[in-house]
C-alpha cells in the first residue's frame, strides 16, 4: 500500500473529527436509554393490563399517557408550582438545619474520641427511630404546620450528615495532623485548612443520603395539616379521584428527587480530592 | 540562623508502667550542626526526634532550643517525615506555603516565599500541579520547601528519604545539606542507613535499643560533597558498622557511655 494511501485510510478528513465525541455521547446514554424505556414499557404495560380489567378500570388513568397529558397540564397552567416551591422550600429549610447541626456534631464525636464514645449510643438509637414517629410530638411542640414537618426532615436528615462526617473526620491521615501541628497550626487552621477540606466529599455524602432520606419524609410529612406541597397535592389528587394528577405528581416528585441527587452527585464530584 | 539543641537526660516512657523506651540521653548539639541519629529499628530513635520537634514530651528531662525548653511544636524546629504527607486536595504551591499561612501571612506574600524555594529544589515548573500528580522524590522536595518556607531554625529529618528511589534518594543526601549549610540551619536525620549518615552529618550518634540510649559517637570530617567509594568515607563506615553490631550485642569498644555495666547486660539481654 503506497503511504499516500494508508495516510489516508488511517487519518479520517477533519470535517468529521466533530463526529466521534458525539458518538461518545450518545454511546454514553445507551444504558440510560435502555432504563428509562424499560421502566416506561412496564408503567404503559401495567396500565394496559389494569385498562382492560372489568375491576380496576377506573384507575386507568394512572398510565402514562393520561398522566403526561396532565403532567402537561399543571405545567403549562402553572399550577405546579407554587406546589414544588412550598416543598423545596421545606425540604431545603430542613437540610440547612440538618447540615448546621450535623456537620459540627459529626467533626466533635470524628475528632475527640470520647464524645463519639458518649454519643455513639444514643445516635444509634435515635437514628434508628423513623422520622415520622415524631409527628405527634412534632405537632404538639411546634406552634406551626411548617415548622413541625421541617423538623420532620432535620430528624431524617442529620444523622447521615453526623455519621458521614464522623466517618470521614476519623478517616483522616493521622500524619496529616501531626504536619499540621508541626508547621505551627492552630485548632482554628486545623479545622479550616485541614479537616474541612479532608471530609468534605463524605459530608457531601452524607448529605446526599440525607437528601434522599428526606425527600421520602417529606411526601408523608406533607399529609400533615398543610394545605401545599406536593405531598398535600397528592393527597387532594387522590381525594377528587384525579389519578392521571395523582401520578404526574408522583413523576414530579421523582424527577425533583433525582435532581436534587444529580446536584448533590455533581458537588461530590467537584471536592472529591482523590484522583481517579 | 541555626539553633543550640540541648537534650538533657532525657527519658521516656509510653505509659507510666511500661519500660523506658529511652533512658537517660544527654547530649548537645551546636548551632549549625548537622547529627545523624542511627540504630536498629524501635530503638527509639524516632521518639527522640518527635521530642526535639516538641511532638512527645519526655517522661524525664527536658529539652531545650537555644536554652528555651521545648513544650510545644513550632515551625522553627520543623520536621519533615518519611512519608511526605502532603494535603492532596492542594496543589504544590498551596502544601508549601501552608506553614506561612498559619503564621498569619497573606497568601499573596506565602506564595511570593515559596515560589523561590519550588524553584531552587527544582519544582519552578509544577508549582500549580497537584501534588497526587508528583512522583515520591518530588512530593518529598515538596514537603522540603514546606518545612523551609517557615525559616526554621532546627530541621529534623525522620528517615525523609528511605521510601525513595537511589537516584532521588542519592540527590536528595547532597541537595538537603547543602541547603542547611548555606542557610545555616541545625539538622538532625534519623536514619538506620550508615552510609546515608555519613553522607548528610557532621557527627553521628549511634542508639543502643531497650532501652534506647545513644551509646557512641563519631564526628564525620570529610569534604562536602561525600562520596561512598573515598577511602574516607569506607573507612567511617566500617567504623560506624562495627559500632552499629556493638549496639546488637552489646559489646561496643567505643561506647561513649559504655560504664554502665547493668545497661550492658540489658543490651545483651534483648
Amino acid at each position: 500500500m503506497s503511504t499516500k494511501t494508508s495516510a489516508a485510510l488511517s487519518a479520517p478528513s477533519s470535517g468529521f473529527n466533530w463526529l466521534s465525541p458525539v458518538l461518545g455521547m450518545l454511546g454514553g446514554l445507551r444504558y440510560p436509554a435502555l432504563g428509562i424505556t424499560s421502566l416506561l414499557a412496564a408503567w404503559w404495560f401495567g396500565g394496559y393490563l389494569v385498562a382492560n380489567d372489568p375491576d380496576m378500570w377506573a384507575f386507568a388513568n394512572f398510565a402514562p399517557a393520561p398522566t403526561f397529558q396532565a403532567l402537561y397540564g399543571l405545567v403549562a397552567s402553572g399550577a405546579i408550582w407554587p406546589t414544588i416551591l412550598s416543598s423545596l422550600y421545606r425540604i431545603l429549610y430542613g437540610l440547612f438545619w440538618g447540615i448546621v447541626i450535623g456537620v459540627p456534631v459529626g467533626v466533635l464525636i470524628g475528632y475527640v474520641g470520647s464524645a463519639m464514645k458518649i454519643a455513639n449510643v444514643p445516635f444509634q438509637f435515635l437514628r434508628m427511630i423513623s422520622p415520622l414517629a415524631w409527628m405527634p410530638i412534632a405537632v404538639l411542640a411546634f406552634p406551626t404546620w411548617d415548622s413541625a414537618i421541617i423538623f420532620l426532615i432535620v430528624m431524617a436528615a442529620v444523622w447521615p450528615i453526623i455519621f458521614s462526617t464522623a466517618h470521614g473526620v476519623r478517616r483522616i491521615d493521622p500524619n496529616w495532623f501531626k504536619v499540621a501541628r508541626n508547621l505551627g497550626a492552630s485548632e482554628l487552621h486545623m479545622l479550616r485548612r485541614i479537616i474541612m477540606p479532608a471530609i468534605m466529599s463524605d459530608v457531601l455524602a452524607g448529605i446526599r443520603l440525607a437528601v434522599g432520606v428526606a425527600w421520602v419524609v417529606l411526601v408523608p410529612a406533607e399529609y400533615l395539616g398543610v394545605t401545599s406541597g406536593l405531598g398535600y397535592a397528592i393527597n387532594d389528587a387522590r381525594d377528587t379521584l384525579s389519578y392521571d394528577t395523582l401520578a404526574a405528581i408522583v413523576v414530579v416528585i421523582g424527577l425533583i428527587g433525582y435532581g436534587l441527587d444529580s446536584i448533590c452527585s455533581l458537588l461530590i464530584k467537584r471536592f472529591n480530592w482523590h484522583v481517579e | 540562623m541555626g539553633a543550640s539543641l540541648s537534650i538533657d537526660y532525657v527519658s521516656h516512657r509510653f505509659t507510666p508502667s511500661a519500660a523506658p523506651t529511652l533512658k537517660e540521653i544527654d547530649a548537645r548539639i551546636e548551632p549549625g550542626e548537622m547529627t545523624a541519629l542511627i540504630g536498629r529499628s524501635g530503638c527509639g530513635k524516632s521518639t527522640l526526634l518527635h521530642m526535639l520537634a516538641g511532638l512527645l514530651i519526655p517522661s524525664e528531662g527536658c529539652i531545650r532550643v537555644n536554652g528555651h525548653q521545648i513544650s510545644a511544636p513550632s515551625a522553627k524546629w520543623n520536621m519533615m517525615f518519611q512519608k511526605a504527607s502532603l494535603y492532596p486536595w492542594m496543589t504544590v504551591q498551596e502544601n508549601a506555603s501552608l506553614g506561612l499561612l498559619f503564621a498569619g501571612h497573606s497568601k499573596r506574600e506565602a506564595t511570593k516565599q515559596v515560589d523561590a524555594l519550588l524553584d531552587m529544589v527544582g519544582l519552578h515548573d509544577k508549582k500549580k500541579d497537584n501534588v497526587q500528580s508528583l512522583s515520591g522524590g518530588q512530593q518529598q522536595r515538596v514537603a522540603l520547601a514546606r518545612s523551609l518556607a517557615t525559616n526554621p531554625e532546627v530541621l529534623l529529618l525522620d528517615e525523609p528519604f528511605s521510601a525513595l528511589d537511589a537516584f532521588t534518594r542519592s540527590a536528595l543526601q547532597e541537595e538537603v545539606p547543602a541547603i542547611c549549610r548555606e542557610r545555616g540551619i541545625t539538622m538532625v536525620i534519623v536514619t538506620h542507613d550508615i552510609d546515608e549518615a555519613i553522607t548528610m552529618a557532621d557527627r553521628v550518634l549511634v542508639m543502643s535499643q531497650n532501652p534506647g540510649r545513644i551509646v557512641s559517637e563519631l564526628p564525620v570530617k570529610l569534604p562536602w560533597p561525600r562520596r561512598h567509594m573515598d577511602v574516607g568515607f569506607q573507612t567511617l563506615r566500617d567504623e560506624l558498622m562495627q559500632q552499629f553490631k556493638g549496639t546488637d550485642t552489646g559489646l561496643s569498644g567505643r561506647c561513649a557511655q559504655s560504664s554502665q555495666p547493668a545497661d550492658s547486660k540489658a543490651e545483651s539481654a534483648a
